[in-house]
C-alpha cells in the first residue's frame, strides 16, 4: 500500500486545463475508436471493393452493354456511380461516430457526465467528437478514393477534390445527425430508424444509381434535401465533368455549410442543458 | 485548517419547474474540513452536490467555490475539483490505467505528470494487479475505488463524493473509508453525501442534515447527537400489532419515545436501567437492544422519519 503524494490544487494549470479541450476529447475518442480500428478499416476497404465488383463487373457490365457501350452521361456505369459510392460510404461511416459514442455518453455508460466534471466545457466535448467524426470521414474517403483510383473508376487528378467533397459532405451530415442523437434519452430503435427511414431512401433516391432527373418529380425532392445527392453532383462534376451551372455548384457547397452550422447550433445548447444546467 | 471558505452558499436554491429541490440553504466548508450532507433519498443532497461540482446552475441565491461563481467560472473551478459521482461513470472500453490517464488528460495534465501519477493512484486504490483489466472484469468495490482514484488524478483542492459506498459490502466500505481518511490527512477538503449515518459519523467533521431541500440541523456528529438525541437508546419490540398500544405505557420511562412500525425507541441516559424499568412495569418485549444514540436518531427526531425508508 502506497501513500499518495498530494499537494491539493498544485497539479493543474488552469489556463492549460481550460484551453484546447476539443483536441484532448478528440485524442480520447481516437483512443476509444482505436479499439475498433480493425472494423473501421475492414468497412473502409471492404465496402468499396465489394461495391466496385458489384457495379463494375455485375450491374455495370449489364448497363454498359444495354446502352451500346455509352454507359450513362457518356461514361461507364462504374465511373458514373463511383463518386456517389464514395460519398455514400463517407456519409454512412461517419454516422458511427455521432450515434454510438453519443448514446454511450448520455444513455449507456453516461460517460459524458464524467467528462463534464472536468475542466472541459460542452463545446469542447462536442468539437472533440466532431474532430474524430471528420477524421473518420477523411479516412473513409481516402480509402475509397484510393480503391476507385486503383480500379480506374476516377481520374487521379480528381482524387483530392473528391476526398474533400467526401469529408465536407459527411461532416455536415454528422453535425445534423449529432443534433438528433444528442437529444435521445433512450437507444430504442435508433439504428433501425436511421437505416430504414433515412439511409435507405437517401441511398435509393439521391441519384446514386441513375440521374435524379430520371426519377418521377414527386420523388425528386428526396434527392434535393439529401446530402448524398449534393455530394454526388459535386463528385460527378469533378470526376466525369458533368455540366453544372455555377449557381448550382454554389448551392451544393452552401448546402453543406448550412447543414453543418445548423447541426452544430442545434447540438451545443442540448449538451449545455443536459450536462450543465 | 485556515478560515478561508472553500465553499460558501447563501440562500442556495434550485428549482425544477415548480419543484423546489434545494430551498435557500446556507453553509460554508472550510479548508481541510470533511463536510457531510446527510439526508434520505430526495432530500436535495445530490442536487446540492451538482451545484457544488459546478455542473448545475443555481436558480437563486449565492454560491462561491474557491472564491469563484460556478455559474460563470465552471471550467476554472472544476479544474481544481475531484468528483466521485454516485454512479462510477467509467469508460468500459478502456483499461483501468487508461481510465485514469485519459481523465487526467481532460484536465490538460502532461504525459510526464500522468505516467507516475497513474501508477501512484493504482497503488493507492490497490488496483496494481488490475492495471490492464477492463472495467467489467472488476468487482463493484474495485470499480468504486477506481472512480475515487480517478477523482484524485488532478490533485484536487476539494474532493466531492456522492454516496461513495452505496451498494458496497461492509469490507469494501471499510477499505474506502481508510482511503478517504488518508486523503484527509493529506489536507484534501472533502464533501460527502450519504444516507448512511455510520459513514457520516466516521468520515465527517461537520454535517448538515437535509430534508425536503432544507437544512434541518448543522454541527459535528457528536454535537448533533448531544443536541437532538440522548446518550443511549433502548429499542424494544412487542410485535407489529402491539407496539402502538404499548407505547403509552412506556411514555414515562424515558426522556422521549418514538414509535416505529416494527419497534419502539426509548431515548435515555442509561439504556440498561430503562430496560429494567420496562420489565418491572410488567411489560415483556419480544426483543430488546441497548445502543449508543446515532445520527439516525437525530434525523428521526428532526423529521419524524428514518433515513433509509
Amino acid at each position: 500500500m502506497t501513500d499518495l503524494r498530494f499537494t491539493p490544487g498544485q497539479a493543474v494549470d488552469v489556463r492549460r486545463a481550460t484551453r484546447g479541450g476539443s483536441w484532448r476529447v478528440a485524442a480520447y475518442r481516437y483512443k476509444n475508436m482505436s479499439k475498433w480500428m480493425s472494423s473501421v478499416i475492414a468497412f473502409g476497404l471492404g465496402n468499396p471493393i465489394l461495391n466496385l465488383i458489384a457495379f463494375g463487373i455485375g450491374i455495370g457490365a449489364l448497363v454498359d452493354k444495354n446502352t451500346g457501350g455509352h454507359g450513362i452521361a457518356g461514361v461507364s456505369y462504374l465511373q458514373f456511380v463511383a463518386p456517389a459510392l464514395l460519398a455514400s460510404a463517407a456519409i454512412q461511416g461517419i454516422v458511427d461516430e455521432v450515434t454510438g459514442p453519443v448514446l454511450d455518453g448520455f444513455v449507456w455508460d453516461e460517460y459524458f457526465f464524467a467528462q463534464a466534471a472536468t475542466s472541459l466545457n460542452h463545446k469542447q466535448m462536442i468539437n472533440g467528437i466532431m474532430i474524430i467524426a471528420s477524421g473518420r470521414g477523411l479516412f473513409t474517403s481516402i480509402l475509397y478514393g484510393g480503391v476507385l483510383t486503383a480500379f480506374g473508376a476516377i481520374p487521379l487528378a480528381s482524387l483530392l477534390p473528391l476526398i474533400l467533397v467526401g469529408v465536407g459532405s459527411s461532416t455536415a451530415w454528422a453535425a445534423l445527425v449529432f443534433s438528433w442523437t444528442s437529444r435521445l434519452t433512450d437507444a430504442n430503435s435508433v439504428f433501425d430508424i436511421l437505416h430504414r427511414f433515412v439511409f435507405m431512401p437517401m441511398f435509393l433516391f439521391s441519384g446514386t444509381f441513375y440521374p435524379l432527373s430520371s426519377s418521377p418529380i414527386y420523388l425528386q425532392w428526396i434527392g434535393w434535401i439529401s446530402p448524398l445527392w449534393h455530394a454526388t453532383e459535386l463528385g460527378r462534376y469533378l470526376t466525369i465533368g458533368e455540366q453544372i451551372p455555377l449557381w448550382l455548384l454554389i448551392v451544393h457547397v452552401l448546402y453543406f455549410v448550412i447543414m453543418f452550422v445548423v447541426g452544430m447550433a442545434l447540438t451545443y445548447p442540448v449538451f449545455k442543458r443536459r450536462l450543465f444546467s | 485548517m485556515t478560515d478561508l471558505p472553500m465553499i460558501k452558499a447563501v440562500g442556495l436554491t434550485k428549482r425544477f419547474g415548480d419543484f423546489v429541490a434545494v430551498d435557500g440553504i446556507n453553509f460554508e466548508v472550510r479548508k481541510g474540513e470533511s463536510f457531510g450532507l446527510l439526508g434520505p433519498n430526495g432530500a436535495g443532497k445530490s442536487t446540492t452536490m451538482k451545484m457544488i461540482s459546478a455542473v448545475s446552475q443555481r436558480t437563486d441565491g449565492e454560491l462561491e467555490i474557491l472564491g469563484k461563481d460556478p455559474n460563470k467560472k465552471g471550467p476554472e473551478i472544476r479544474a481544481h475539483l475531484g468528483v466521485v459521482p454516485q454512479k462510477d461513470l467509467l469508460d468500459r472500453e478502456l483499461k483501468t490505467w487508461e481510465n485514469l490517464y485519459v481523465y487526467g488528460r481532460f484536465f490538460g495534465l502532461s504525459k510526464k505528470y500522468l505516467k507516475p501519477k497513474v501508477e501512484e493512484l493504482l497503488a493507492f486504490a490497490q488496483l496494481e494487479d488490475k492495471r490492464n483489466s477492463k472495467v467489467d472484469e472488476m468487482s463493484g468495490g474495485m470499480q468504486r475505488r477506481l472512480a475515487i482514484a480517478r477523482g484524485l488524478v488532478n490533485e484536487p483542492e476539494i474532493l466531492l463524493l456522492d454516496e461513495p459506498t452505496t451498494g458496497l459490502d461492509p469490507q469494501a466500505r471499510h477499505i474506502l473509508w481508510d482511503r478517504l481518511f488518508r486523503l484527509k490527512e493529506n489536507g484534501v477538503t472533502i464533501v460527502i453525501t450519504t444516507h448512511y449515518m455510520d459513514e457520516a459519523e466516521q468520515l465527517c467533521d461537520r454535517i448538515i442534515v437535509m430534508d425536503a431541500g432544507k437544512i434541518m440541523a448543522e454541527g459535528s456528529p457528536a454535537e448533533l447527537i448531544k443536541t437532538y438525541a440522548s446518550k443511549e437508546v433502548l429499542e424494544v419490540r412487542f410485535g407489529t400489532d402491539r407496539n402502538e398500544e404499548t407505547a403509552p405505557k412506556l411514555q414515562n420511562l424515558a426522556e422521549r419515545i418514538e414509535v416505529l412500525p416494527d419497534r419502539i425507541l426509548l431515548y435515555t441516559e442509561n439504556g440498561e436501567a430503562t430496560l429494567e424499568k420496562v420489565i418491572a412495569s410488567g411489560l415483556s418485549p419480544i426483543t430488546s437492544l441497548v445502543r449508543r444514540a446515532s445520527l439516525e436518531d437525530v434525523f428521526l427526531r428532526l423529521t419524524g422519519r428514518t433515513l433509509v425508508d
